[in-house]
C-alpha cells in the first residue's frame, strides 16, 4: 500500500523527529511512504482563528498536492479533522476532495482502521500517560469521550496496551482538554496555562514517566509548562513510542534517516 | 479596547487555589451528571429524539405558539406576548400593579435575569424576593447568577456566611450549610407568607395541552404559586414542545445533565389558575425570532438550560461565570451573546479552547464549539478582530501559500532562534513564553532530513 505523507507544518519545522518516527512506523508495516514536497500548512491556524478567507488558498493547494493518492496519513488529529470536517466550507463539490475527505487518516486510525493492526511486536517498559487530544478524540473519534454514553473504545489507546511492558496510568480527567486550542493558548494565555498545568499534575499524580498523544501541539504545550516547573515529565507523540517499541523488537529495522533525527 | 473574556477570565484564574476550588465544585457536577447519564442505556437515542423535537418545533414554531395560546386561554390562563425586555417588563408590572402588589416572591427564571426584571419593579415600589437559595444569596449580595443552575457556585459557604449574618442576623462565623439552610428557610417563610403574588420561570410549555411545566428542586415555586393567589409565569419563545408525551424525553434528560438527580425533586405542571385566583403567560421573543431566522445559529434556540455546558467547559471551571459579563455564562452563554450583539461580545466567540466537550455533554445535542467557530469566521467578516491579528494571518496565510517562501521563512526563524539567547526568546514580549519554555529547535526541518535520505535514492 502507498500512502502519502502529511506532515502538519510545525511538525515539519519543530518536531522533525515525530515525522521521522511515522515514517518507521508505516514502513515497518509494509507501507511505502511518499512525501509530496510542495505541501506546507492545512490552513488550520487561520481558519480556527475565523479567517477563512485566508485558510481557503490552502485547502484548495492541499488538494491539489494530496488528490489522488490512496491514503493520506497524519500525524496529527488536530490538522486530520480539518480536512476531514473543515474543508467542506472550501472545497465541496470540487473534483477529487470527497475521496481525499474519505482517504485522510490521522496515523493511529490509519494502523488500526486500513491495516488493522491489533497486536504490536515491540516492547516499551515505561510507565505512559495517554493526552487525548480534542479533534482526535471528538472530531475524528478515534476513542469513545466521557461526555458519551456508549461503549468504551480508543484507538489510540488499544495500540498503546498492545506494547509489551508499557503499563497506561489511570488519569482522574481521561480527557480534559489541555488548554492548546491553537491561538487560544496565547490569547486567553492565563486560562491555558492553567488548563496544562492541571493536566500534567494529573499526569504526575498518575505515576506517568512519559505522556504521550496523537498531537505535538499538545505536547509541546505541557511539555513548555513541566519544563519550566521543572518537572521530570517526558512527552512524546505515539509515533515516537510506537517506533521505539517496534525497534526494540527489530534493531534491524532501524533506518538511516531515523538515526539522522535522533541525533539533533 | 474594551475589557474582554481574556482579561477577566485571567483575574480568576490568577487566584489559582480559588479556580481549582470552583473547578473542582463543578467537575463533581460533572462526574454526577456522567454517573446519572451513564445509568441510562438509551441516553444517545433521547439525546438524538430531544434534538428532533427541539428541531421540529422550530420548524413550526408559530403553530406551536398559537396552539399553546388557544389551550391556555381555554383553561382559563391569561396569555401575554412581549416582543422585548421592555415589554416584559412593562406586562409583568401591569399585571402587579393592577392588582395592588407590593410583595412578589419568585423563584428561579433566567428569562426574567436577562430582561432585568427585579431592578425594574423595585424601582416602581415592588418588593421582589428570590426563593430559590442560590439565587437569594446572589440577590442578598447584589450580584448577578454566575451559573444558570448554581447561580452562587462562585461564593464559599463561609461567604455566605458571612453574607447571612450582615443580613439576616445569623450568628457571626456560621458556615455550616445545614444551619444556613436553615436561616434561609426561616427567613423566606416569611416572605411566602406575605407574598401577593408569585413569578415563576418555565422549563416547558405543552402546546397540545395549554399548560406550563416548572422544575424546582427546593418546592419554592410550589409553595410561590400556592399560597398568593396571582401566578405570574414567564417564557421564551423557544420553551414550547407540541405534546405531553415529549416531556417523557425532555425529563429525563434535564435533570440528569443539570445536578444529576434522576428527576427534579419538583416537576410541577400548570393547568390553570387556582380556585379563585390567576394565572398569567408571558410569551417572550427578545431577539429569539432574529436567532431562529439565522441558518447557522438557530440551533442554540434547543437549549433546556440544564448548565451541564458550564460544568463540563475547561475554561468556564477556571474563569468563572462573570468573566462572560452575560446573562448567560458558558459555551451557550458565549454563542447567545454573540448573536445578540457580535462584536460587543466578540472576545466570548475565542474563550474557548474548541475542546468539543460541550457539545458531547448538551442533552439536546447543540453543535457548541462549531457555533463558537463559525462566530469567529462572522466576525473576521465583519472586521471586528484585531488589527494586528488580521495583519498577522494575511502574512501567514501568504507565507503558507508558497512552498519556497515557507521553506525559507523556517529556516530563518529557525535560525534566529538557535541564534537568540533564551531570555530574549523567552521575553516579555513573547505571550507564549510567559509561563512556558519554547521548544529546543531543529537545525533541520523534517524534508531537509526527508530529501538528504531518500534524495539520492
Amino acid at each position: 500500500m502507498k500512502a502519502a505523507l502529511f506532515v502538519p507544518c510545525y511538525v515539519d519545522q519543530l518536531y522533525p523527529q515525530v515525522a521521522l518516527a511515522t515514517v518507521r512506523v508505516l514502513e515497518r508495516f509494509g507501507v511505502t511512504v511518499v512525501f509530496p514536497e510542495e505541501q506546507t500548512c492545512c490552513g488550520q491556524p487561520m481558519a480556527n482563528a475565523g479567517f477563512a478567507s485566508d485558510a481557503e488558498p490552502l485547502a484548495r493547494r492541499f488538494l491539489e498536492v494530496f488528490r489522488g493518492f490512496d491514503a493520506v496519513v497524519c500525524p496529527s488529529g488536530s490538522c486530520t479533522s480539518m480536512v476531514r470536517n473543515h474543508y467542506d466550507a472550501f472545497l465541496a463539490g470540487r473534483p477529487g476532495f470527497d475521496q481525499l475527505k474519505a482517504t485522510t487518516y490521522e496515523l493511529c486510525e490509519f494502523l488500526v482502521d486500513v491495516l488493522g493492526v491489533k497486536a504490536l511486536p515491540g516492547r516499551f517498559p515505561r510507565k505512559v500517560g495517554l493526552h487525548q487530544s480534542c479533534h482526535g478524540l471528538r472530531e475524528l473519534r478515534l476513542g469513545s469521550s466521557s461526555e458519551r454514553i456508549e461503549p468504551r473504545f480508543g484507538k489510540v489507546e488499544g495500540l498503546l496496551r498492545a506494547i509489551e511492558g508499557l503499563e497506561l496510568v489511570q488519569l482522574s480527567r481521561n480527557d480534559e482538554c489541555c488548554g492548546f486550542g491553537g491561538t487560544f493558548a496565547v490569547v486567553e494565555e492565563a486560562v491555558s496555562c492553567l488548563m496544562g498545568r492541571d493536566r500534567i499534575a494529573d499526569h504526575v499524580k498518575a505515576g506517568a514517566e512519559v505522556v504521550t498523544g496523537t498531537d505535538v501541539s499538545c505536547l509541546m504545550h505541557m511539555d513548555g509548562l513541566a519544563r519550566r516547573g521543572g518537572l521530570p515529565l517526558t512527552f512524546r507523540h505515539v509515533a515516537e513510542v510506537l517506533a521505539e517499541a517496534l525497534e526494540a523488537a527489530q534493531p534491524a529495522a532501524r533506518h538511516g534517516a531515523a538515526r539522522a533525527g535522533e541525533a539533533r | 479596547m474594551t475589557e474582554g473574556h481574556a482579561e477577566r477570565a485571567a483575574r480568576f484564574a490568577g487566584d489559582e487555589p480559588r479556580a481549582h476550588w470552583h473547578d473542582q465544585a463543578l467537575w463533581f457536577m460533572r462526574a454526577k451528571r456522567d454517573r446519572a447519564a451513564g445509568a441510562v442505556p438509551e441516553w444517545e437515542r433521547l439525546r438524538t429524539l430531544a434534538s428532533a423535537i427541539k428541531a421540529h418545533t422550530r420548524a413550526n414554531l408559530a403553530e406551536y405558539l398559537e396552539a399553546f395560546e388557544r389551550n391556555a386561554v381555554a383553561r382559563g390562563i391569561q396569555v401575554h406576548w412581549a416582543r422585548d425586555a421592555d415589554e416584559h417588563n412593562r406586562i409583568v408590572h401591569r399585571i402587579l400593579s393592577e392588582r395592588g402588589v407590593t410583595r412578589l416572591v419568585k423563584s428561579k427564571s433566567m428569562l426574567t435575569e436577562e430582561c432585568h426584571l427585579n431592578p425594574y419593579l423595585e424601582a416602581r415600589g415592588i418588593e421582589v424576593v428570590d426563593t430559590d437559595l442560590g439565587e437569594r444569596i446572589v440577590q442578598l449580595a447584589g450580584e448577578p447568577p454566575s451559573h444558570i443552575v448554581l447561580p452562587a457556585i462562585h461564593k464559599k459557604k463561609e461567604e455566605i456566611g458571612e453574607l447571612f449574618h450582615e443580613k439576616l442576623g445569623t450568628a457571626k462565623g456560621l458556615a455550616d450549610p445545614k444551619q444556613l439552610t436553615e436561616a434561609a428557610r426561616g427567613h423566606l417563610r416569611e416572605r411566602f407568607m406575605a407574598a401577593q403574588a408569585g413569578l415563576t420561570g418555565v422549563n416547558f410549555a405543552i402546546a397540545e395541552t395549554g399548560g406550563v411545566v416548572v422544575c424546582t428542586n427546593e418546592g419554592n415555586a410550589d409553595m410561590g404559586t400556592s399560597l398568593p393567589p396571582i401566578h405570574v409565569a414567564c417564557m421564551g419563545v423557544e420553551k414550547v414542545v407540541p405534546r405531553l408525551e415529549d416531556l417523557g424525553v425532555f425529563l429525563r434528560i434535564l435533570a440528569r445533565s443539570a445536578t444529576g438527580q434522576a428527576s427534579t425533586t419538583y416537576t410541577t405542571h400548570f393547568h390553570g389558575p387556582m380556585r379563585g385566583g390567576e394565572l398569567h403567560v408571558v410569551i417572550v421573543d427578545n431577539g429569539r425570532s432574529a436567532l431562529l431566522a439565522d441558518e447557522t445559529f438557530r440551533e442554540a434556540l434547543a437549549c433546556i438550560r440544564c448548565g451541564a455546558c458550564m460544568n463540563t467547559c475547561p475554561v468556564f471551571r477556571r474563569s468563572g461565570g462573570y468573566s462572560y459579563a452575560w446573562t448567560i455564562p458558558g459555551p451557550i452563554g458565549a454563542v447567545l451573546a454573540t448573536a445578540r450583539d457580535p462584536v460587543r461580545h466578540g472576545s466570548l466567540a475565542f474563550a474557548s479552547s474548541l475542546c468539543g466537550s460541550c457539545d458531547d455533554v448538551c442533552p439536546v445535542k447543540i453543535p457548541l464549539h462549531d457555533q463558537l467557530l463559525a462566530r469567529r469566521r462572522d466576525l473576521a467578516r465583519r472586521g471586528a478582530l484585531p488589527l494586528g491579528k488580521r495583519l498577522g494571518m494575511k502574512l501567514l496565510g501568504w507565507v503558507l501559500r508558497s512552498r519556497l517562501v515557507y521553506e525559507l521563512a523556517g529556516r530563518i526563524g529557525r535560525a534566529l532562534g538557535r541564534a537568540a539567547p533564551r531570555s530574549l526568546l523567552h521575553g516579555r514580549w513573547n505571550v507564549w513564553a510567559r509561563q512556558r519554555e519554547l521548544p529546543p529547535l531543529p537545525r533541520e526541518s523534517f524534508r531537509d532530513l526527508w530529501r538528504k535520505e531518500r534524495g539520492r535514492g
